[in-house]
Order: structure tokens, then C-alpha cells, then sequence
């Protein structure tokens, strides 16, 4: 379902994405871990036709997002790492907003932002604005108008960022039962190891642009020796904390990023 | 449709909601109107051009048009800002309706804002000389709103931050206000501003707008038209060829 090829991203000379290669599988759930800064969410852009990549090829359902963008954009859904609703409208007028931008018939539209904002808990809070909301309400409000229309291929982006454990459960529950009845591929991130050891069937780890491990988390910890998927990552990924280092050359590519090119 | 209608309406809510913005954004052409309109008003009349106010309200409701077109086309950088842009870019939607919803979207809210002013105008004194040119003149506040919402779209696709919009603002905006004639009229100017007012693509809009509130146009209603509807032309070309170059 998803093919990726030497995949390359750089922003100047840092290579966020540094040569990455990997294959999703039809009706799969693929967990893609990784340290800070690692590049997840850059790959994730590529693949969703948001970004440009430097070299290497993607194909999506057959479908290279660099040529095909609007048939690539057809197949696919997405909760970002980052915020994304308008926090000027309310709950509902996103909601609603969303079912349009993918051709979601009127009735159905309506029908499941009801059972998808009472699913998570926020149908009494529908006709409030959104810069009103709590932070763990937004993610929740991110989530349910990802899941608003049906796509193949659903993009997560640490979609249980700032989420209390209730919520979590229930998003996976949903996520599982999504993937079982209607076959939709899942690509996710998260921090969370034993929610990626609990939901993916396979899990590629990347550090610093590269991928360093693959496989079912069954693999991951045989290969390292480790008891726990957070051992084996540790393992594989060192224990240092990667800081994202603010220096000089980090502002003039914020001041060259004022014009794009 | 539905897409350009939804994106359109968003625009316009957001505006109606945004009540203490409206009227903050009412201050400058009301201090252009009052100020200049009777602190001008007897230098104007002594020289033999007749009543500023009459001659200066469509200059200023050129000028509120102008600067919310633009503003609300910069509104790309606060979706950028906030995420929202993403949520659109991503969507199975071609980039040219996303960009004609929020475009027409902004020259909408402009359009009210333009109407607003023109209301105040009628309440501090203004009078049109014939009420049958009323159409007219809301035609040419509709082309001058599509123009700049246009021209808006375009640099907001263009600019990533909020540090160069202050640029534009000094480098470009401000330029098409004084130099489009809202203020003086286009007569007797020296060589060099001459042919930068003929430049303006507001200076025909003000032209236009000035002619069917007064009946006295400098261009001439038809070159303002056909000029107006040409640079409206291009500049969403312009606009719709830079929005779909948006990368995240
Ligand atoms: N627009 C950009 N310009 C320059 N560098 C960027 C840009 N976007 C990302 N990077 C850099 O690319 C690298 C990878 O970033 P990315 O956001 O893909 O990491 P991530 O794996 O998603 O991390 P996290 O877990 O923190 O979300 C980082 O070093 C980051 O600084
Ligand atoms: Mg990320």
C-alpha cells in the first residue's frame, strides 16, 4: 500500500530524512518510532504530498504523490502532530468543514460528526468555538474529524499527544476496530511504546533520518535481547536526549524561510 | 461548489464574528474621512475643486477596501501559523478552489467593510449626485475587492512569516494607496507621479468609483472597467499560480 524507496528530505544540509526505505502493506498497521527530531513527521509530510522530497521515490496505492497529488490526496487521512483546526469556528463548523472538503454526503456527514463528537465527549461542547477548548479537547476534536470521512490509508501523527489514558484507550480501541472491519491501512507514530506494542503488527525504528530497525515488535525484541519494546528502542536508539539545537545557522533559516523560494 | 462555498462562508463568519476588529478597522478611513475631509475641506474649495468630502469619500472607501482585501488574504499566514492551511492543503480538493473560496471569501468581507464606510460617508455629509449610478459604483467596489484579494492571496502564499508582511505594507500597499489618487486628483500632476498613478490599479478603481458617485472621471468609466477586470485577471492567475505552490 505504501512503498518507500532511498527516500531523502534536506533542509539545507541537515538531512532530516536520510535515506529511508519501507514497505506498508495493504490492511496493515505500521508503527514508525523514533527519537525526537528523528524525521518521522518529515516522512510523513512527503508521503501526504505536503512536502517535496529531495530524491528517492514513494508510491501510495500505486500513486506518486509528487505527480499524482490530488489522486494521492483521494486516498488517504490524516491527524497531525500539530494543531490544525480553525480555532475561530466551533467544534461542529469543523467538523462540517471537513466532510466537504471530502465530498462526505450531506447526511452521512452529519450522522457521524454526531457519533464521532459523542464518542469523544465533546457533543455538548459542539457549538462552542475551538480557542475556547481545553488542549486534550482539541486533540480529541483532531481526531474525531480525521476519522470523519473513511480513507485507505490513515496517517497518525502522535495522535495521543497530551491525551489522558481514557482517551488513548478509546482511540485505539477505534483504530483497531477500523482496521479489522474496514480494512483500512494505518500508519502511526507515537512516544508511547506499549501503545505501539499493543496496536502495530509491524514497526520501523528511524534515528537521525535512517531507519535502524524493522520488523514485529516480537522481532525488535529478540533482535536486541530486551524483555520490553522501550528496552529494545533504547537499545537501538541510545539513551542520550536529542536536543534540537537553536544556533546560529537555525536563524538565518528562519530568515531565508520569510521568502520562499 | 460546496468546497469554494464552504471555504467562502468561513471567511465571512469569521468577519461578522470578529465584531471588535470591525470597528477598530473603521478608525482609519473615519480619520482620513473627518480630518482631511474637513481639515482639507476650505484649502480644497479656496483652490476651485469644490467639497473634499465629495471628492475624498471614494478615495476612502477605496482605501478600506484596499487594506482589508489584503488583510484577509495575509490571513493565509495565520492559518500557516495555526495549522489550519494543512487541514485544506491535504484535502482531495484542487488547490485552485481551495484559493478561489478564500479569495472571493476575503473580497466579500472587504465588500462589507467598503459598504460600512460608505454608509458613515453618507451619514458625515457625502451625497451622490444620481442614485441610478449607485450599481455602478458597487461594481467597481466588487472589482476592486476581487483585485486585492487576489493580489492578497498571492503574497500570503508567498510570505512564511509575519515579519515580511510589514514589508509589503510599506513597500507595496502603501505605495497603491498614495499614489491611486484617493486623496488628489490625478490632474496637473508632475511627469513622474503621472505615470506611476497610471500604474496603480487602484487609481482606476478610485477613478471609477469617483465617476459614477460624481460623475467626473479622469480615465473614464470604461478604460477604469476594462483595466480593473484585466488586473483582476491576472492577479488570480497570479494568486492561484502561488497558492498551489505552498509547500508546509
Ligand atoms: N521546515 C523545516 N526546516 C528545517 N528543518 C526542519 C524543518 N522541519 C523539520 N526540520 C528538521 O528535520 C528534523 C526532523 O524533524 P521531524 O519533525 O521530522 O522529527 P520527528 O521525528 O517528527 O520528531 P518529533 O518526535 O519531535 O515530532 C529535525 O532536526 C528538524 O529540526
Ligand atoms: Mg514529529
Amino acid at each position: 500500500m505504501i512503498r518507500v524507496q532511498n527516500l531523502v528530505k534536506r533542509f539545507g544540509e541537515v538531512a532530516a530524512v536520510d535515506g529511508v526505505s519501507f514497505d506498508v502493506q495493504a490492511g496493515e498497521i505500521f508503527a514508525f518510532l523514533g527519537p525526537n527530531g528523528a524525521g518521522k513527521t518529515t516522512t510523513i509530510q512527503m508521503l501526504t504530498t505536503l512536502l517535496r522530497p529531495t530524491e528517492g521515490s514513494i508510491t501510495l496505492d500505486g500513486l506518486d504523490p509528487v505527480s499524482k497529488p490530488l489522486d494521492v490526496r483521494r486516498r488517504f487521512g490524516i491527524v497531525f502532530q500539530d494543531p490544525s483546526l480553525d480555532s475561530e469556528l466551533t467544534a461542529a463548523e469543523n467538523m462540517d468543514l471537513h466532510g466537504v472538503l471530502y465530498h462526505v454526503p450531506r447526511r452521512i456527514r452529519v450522522e457521524r460528526a454526531e457519533t464521532l463528537l459523542k464518542l469523544f465527549e465533546l457533543w455538548d461542547r459542539r457549538n462552542s468555538r475551538v480557542k475556547e477548548f481545553s488542549g486534550g479537547m482539541r486533540r480529541r476534536l483532531e481526531i474525531a474529524r480525521g476519522l470523519l470521512h473513511t480513507p485507505k490509508i490513515l496517517f497518525l501523527d502522535e495522535p495521543t499527544l497530551g491525551l489522558d489514558p481514557q482517551s488513548r484507550n478509546l482511540l485505539w480501541t477505534h483504530i483497531k476496530h477500523l482496521n479489522e472491519t474496514e480494512g483500512v491501512t494505518v500508519f502511526l507514530t507515537t512516544h508511547y511504546m506499549d501503545e505501539a506494542e499493543r496496536v502495530a503488527r509491524r514497526i520501523a525504528i528511524i534515528d537521525h533520518g535512517r531507519i535502524v530497525a524493522q520488523g514485529t515488535p516480537g522481532e525488535l525484541k529478540q533482535q536486541t535481547g530486551s524483555e520490553s519494546l522501550e528496552q529494545a528502542f533504547l537499545a537501538l536508539t541510545g539513551s542520550t536526549i536529542r536536543d534540537e539545537q537553536a544556533d546560529g545557522s537555525d536563524q538565518m533559516r528562519r530568515m531565508a524561510k520569510m521568502w520562499r523560494r | 461548489m460546496a468546497v469554494i462555498y464552504i471555504l467562502w462562508l468561513r471567511e465571512v463568519k469569521k468577519y461578522l464574528r470578529s465584531k471588535p476588529q470591525v470597528i477598530a478597522s473603521l478608525g482609519q478611513p473615519l480619520m482620513y474621512l473627518l480630518v482631511l475631509g474637513f481639515g482639507l475641506g476650505p484649502i480644497f474649495q479656496r483652490a476651485g475643486q469644490g467639497n473634499y468630502l465629495q471628492f475624498v469619500a471614494p478615495g476612502v472607501i477605496g482605501m478600506s477596501i484596499l487594506f482589508s482585501s489584503i488583510f484577509s488574504g495575509v490571513g493565509l499566514l495565520w492559518d500557516r501559523q495555526f495549522g489550519f492551511l494543512k487541514e485544506t492543503l491535504v484535502a482531495p480538493v484542487p488547490r485552485l478552489q481551495i484559493m478561489v473560496g478564500r479569495t472571493l471569501g476575503g473580497a466579500t468581507t472587504a465588500l462589507m467593510q467598503g459598504t460600512l464606510i460608505l454608509v458613515i460617508c453618507l451619514i458625515a455629509g457625502f451625497r451622490p449626485y444620481d442614485l441610478t449610478a449607485l450599481p455602478l459604483a458597487f461594481l467597481f467596489m466588487v472589482l476592486i475587492a476581487i483585485v486585492f484579494a487576489a493580489l492578497g492571496t498571492a503574497i500570503g502564499s508567498a510570505l512564511k512569516d509575519m515579519q515580511g508582511f510589514q514589508m509589503v505594507m510599506n513597500f507595496l500597499v502603501m505605495p497603491i494607496f498614495f499614489l491611486s489618487g484617493a486623496l488628489y486628483p490625478l490632474t496637473d500632476l508632475p511627469m513622474p507621479l503621472t505615470i506611476a498613478t497610471h500604474v496603480d490599479p487602484l487609481a482606476y478603481g478610485i477613478d471609477g468609483l469617483r465617476g459614477a458617485f460624481s460623475g467626473e472621471s479622469h480615465f473614464g468609466a470604461l478604460t477604469d472597467l476594462a483595466i480593473l477586470g484585466t488586473v483582476a485577471s491576472c492577479f488570480l492567475a497570479l494568486g492561484a499560480w502561488s497558492f498551489s505552490r505552498i509547500q508546509v
